[in-house]
């Protein structure tokens, strides 16, 4: 009970300090976020892309209906294959006409070749498997070829490589930088409480029990910093949205995770600093 | 019956040199003992191994019971929620008020409120700071303040009460006024220890006098004949026996 009382007394006591620290913890927070918002739409951008990849597997001429039909089961139990469609000459006649549109007239009905149009899973994407996939497929009699843009694709999967590797990096760079921040401010926040532990101390508290409000007091903090985090990159991304381009914001549980992210900082952060200051006095 | 006692204690500071060497003494129930020496002479040194701030690094020292050497940070707390400790600078809390201030250290062992209630007027009165207890400290004299420490340092009822030169930032009014209460609470049963410089207070009573010199006990008035007299501070006459 008293650890309670104790620890949202510090936020009536010292305004100010505590202010500063989920002002503190939540501006840490926000420049990490927006870097997250940066993140996620340069993957879904990217995922976009790659949901595109495409093996095309064209029919030989005279192949009966009969047997690429039969064919279609089998591709379809491939472990890495989404879906498989049949694409007649007459479709691809009219594909090609919508896509190619002022040179729609370029290609006569029936020149163009039937196919099995073949999509991946998520995940194997990369120019190893499309590749793999390419090859079983052109193992069959009535292929007559094989096309995935291989530069295209092994182009996007460098580019999803960096992309991940860059943001993985930036990321942890932010998140060190934040938790540095917010350890440093409660550290002196915790710091400006010394007397406060030492008299606890010397009246016979127990570590754990000075420990509590000093850590419920930064878990406070954390979650208020991680909201106010959380609504200042959603105006951010909503800003950005309206008068910009389009933005996706992070789904439930990314932001869920945000805060969640905050409040652990802020308690960890209050753990070590009282920590550290029990073993300084 | 001891409630503290030093064998042999030695205390080294890694960069510090030797605070300490060679201490042995008891306090015993119901004792009053003014322990002086001039600065660095290791008075605060003696209490803080009291109150297990400090450890020896040689020798030991009991406190009911409890070895400073293999108390565990567990035992350090219940050996302090037994002792009451008073200090020069009063460390009160400035934001509380003086009820507070006491109410902390029951607070922090975990009391009852209505028991915290109760206390804490007792010993509001007992400093004959009964009216003021809704005072924040910078409200009240450095003797009132002092009391205030005093008050927080009994409500645990110790049976010792430690007060590192509790008077040293008392004019002469409030030094009587504080040391008078320590006498009072000591004639109520609690042991005193109390590290002073200043000697009047030493020779207007008989009590036991510990006096220490660079690091060295070098007279117990408690003790006959005394150990090396020192040629310094205290006059023959502090050689009596504790009246208590």
């Amino acid at each position: 009970m008293m650890v309670i009382r104790e620890a949202f007394s510090a936020f009536r006591r010292a305004p100010l300090l505590s202010v500063l620290g989920v002002v503190t913890i939540a501006f840490s927070l926000f420049a990490f976020g927006l870097f997250g918002l940066v993140a996620v739409n340069i993957r879904d951008a990217l995922q976009t892309i790659e949901n595109r990849v495409e093996i095309r597997a064209f029919i030989a001429d005279g192949t009966p209906v009969e047997a690429s039909s039969a064919a279609m089961g089998d591709i379809h139990a491939f472990p890495e294959v989404l879906s498989v469609t049949y694409v007649s000459q007459d479709d691809a006649y009219a594909r090609a006409r919508k896509e190619l549109g002022e040179f729609s007239d370029v290609f006569e009905p029936g020149v163009l070749p039937a196919s099995l149009d073949i999509k991946l899973k998520p995940g194997y994407r990369d120019p190893t498997t499309v590749q793999a996939v390419a090859n079983r497929l052109k193992s069959y009699d009535f292929v007559d070829d094989v096309r995935y843009g291989e530069d295209w694709v092994a182009k996007l999967y460098r580019l999803r490589t960096i992309a991940t590797l860059v943001g993985t990096g930036l990321g942890v760079a932010f998140a060190a930088v934040a938790v540095i921040i917010i350890g440093a401010t409660i550290r002196i926040m915790v710091m400006a409480r010394a007397r406060e532990i030492e008299i606890m101390r010397l009246v016979g508290a127990t570590n754990g029990f000075i420990r509590m409000p000093f850590v419920l007091e930064g878990f406070i903090q954390g979650v208020m910093g991680g909201l106010l985090a959380l609504g200042l990159t959603w105006a951010t991304s909503t800003a950005i949205s309206h008068s910009f381009m389009r933005t996706e914001f992070f789904d439930p549980a990314l932001a869920t995770a945000g805060v969640i992210g905050g409040a652990v900082i802020g308690l960890l952060g209050s753990t070590f600093a009282v920590g550290r200051q029990l073993r300084r006095l | 019956m001891s409630l503290v006692r030093f064998l042999n204690v030695a205390k080294e500071y890694p960069r510090g040199g030797v605070a300490l060497s060679h201490a042995s003494f008891q306090l015993h129930k119901g004792e009053f003992a003014f322990l002086t020496g001039p600065s660095g002479s290791g008075k605060s040194t003696i209490l803080k191994l009291i109150y297990m701030e400090e450890r020896p690094t040689a020798g030991d020292v009991w406190v009911s019971g409890v070895s400073a050497r293999d108390a565990s940070r567990k035992e350090v707390s219940m050996v302090r929620r037994h002792l009451g400790i008073v200090f020069q600078d009063f460390r009160l809390l400035e934001d509380r008020s003086a009820e507070a201030n006491i109410a902390f250290a029951l607070e922090v062992t975990g009391t009852p409120a209505d028991m915290i209630r109760q206390r804490v007027g007792r010993v509001l009165t007992q400093v004959g700071l009964a009216s003021k207890g809704t005072a924040l400290p910078r409200e009240l004299s450095g003797g009132e303040q002092q009391r205030i420490a005093i008050a927080r340092a009994l409500v645990n009822d110790p049976f010792v009460l430690i007060a590192d030169e509790p008077t040293g930032n008392l004019d002469e009014r409030a030094t009587r006024g504080v040391f008078q209460l320590l006498r009072d609470i000591n004639t109520a049963g609690t042991a005193v220890i109390m590290a002073t410089h200043d000697l009047d207070l030493i020779r207007r009573t008989e009590y036991r006098t510990i006096e220490l010199n660079h690091g060295r006990l070098v007279y117990d008035s408690a003790e006959a004949p005394p150990v090396e007299k020192a040629p310094s501070a205290v006059s023959p006459s502090h050689h009596d026996e504790n009246p208590i």
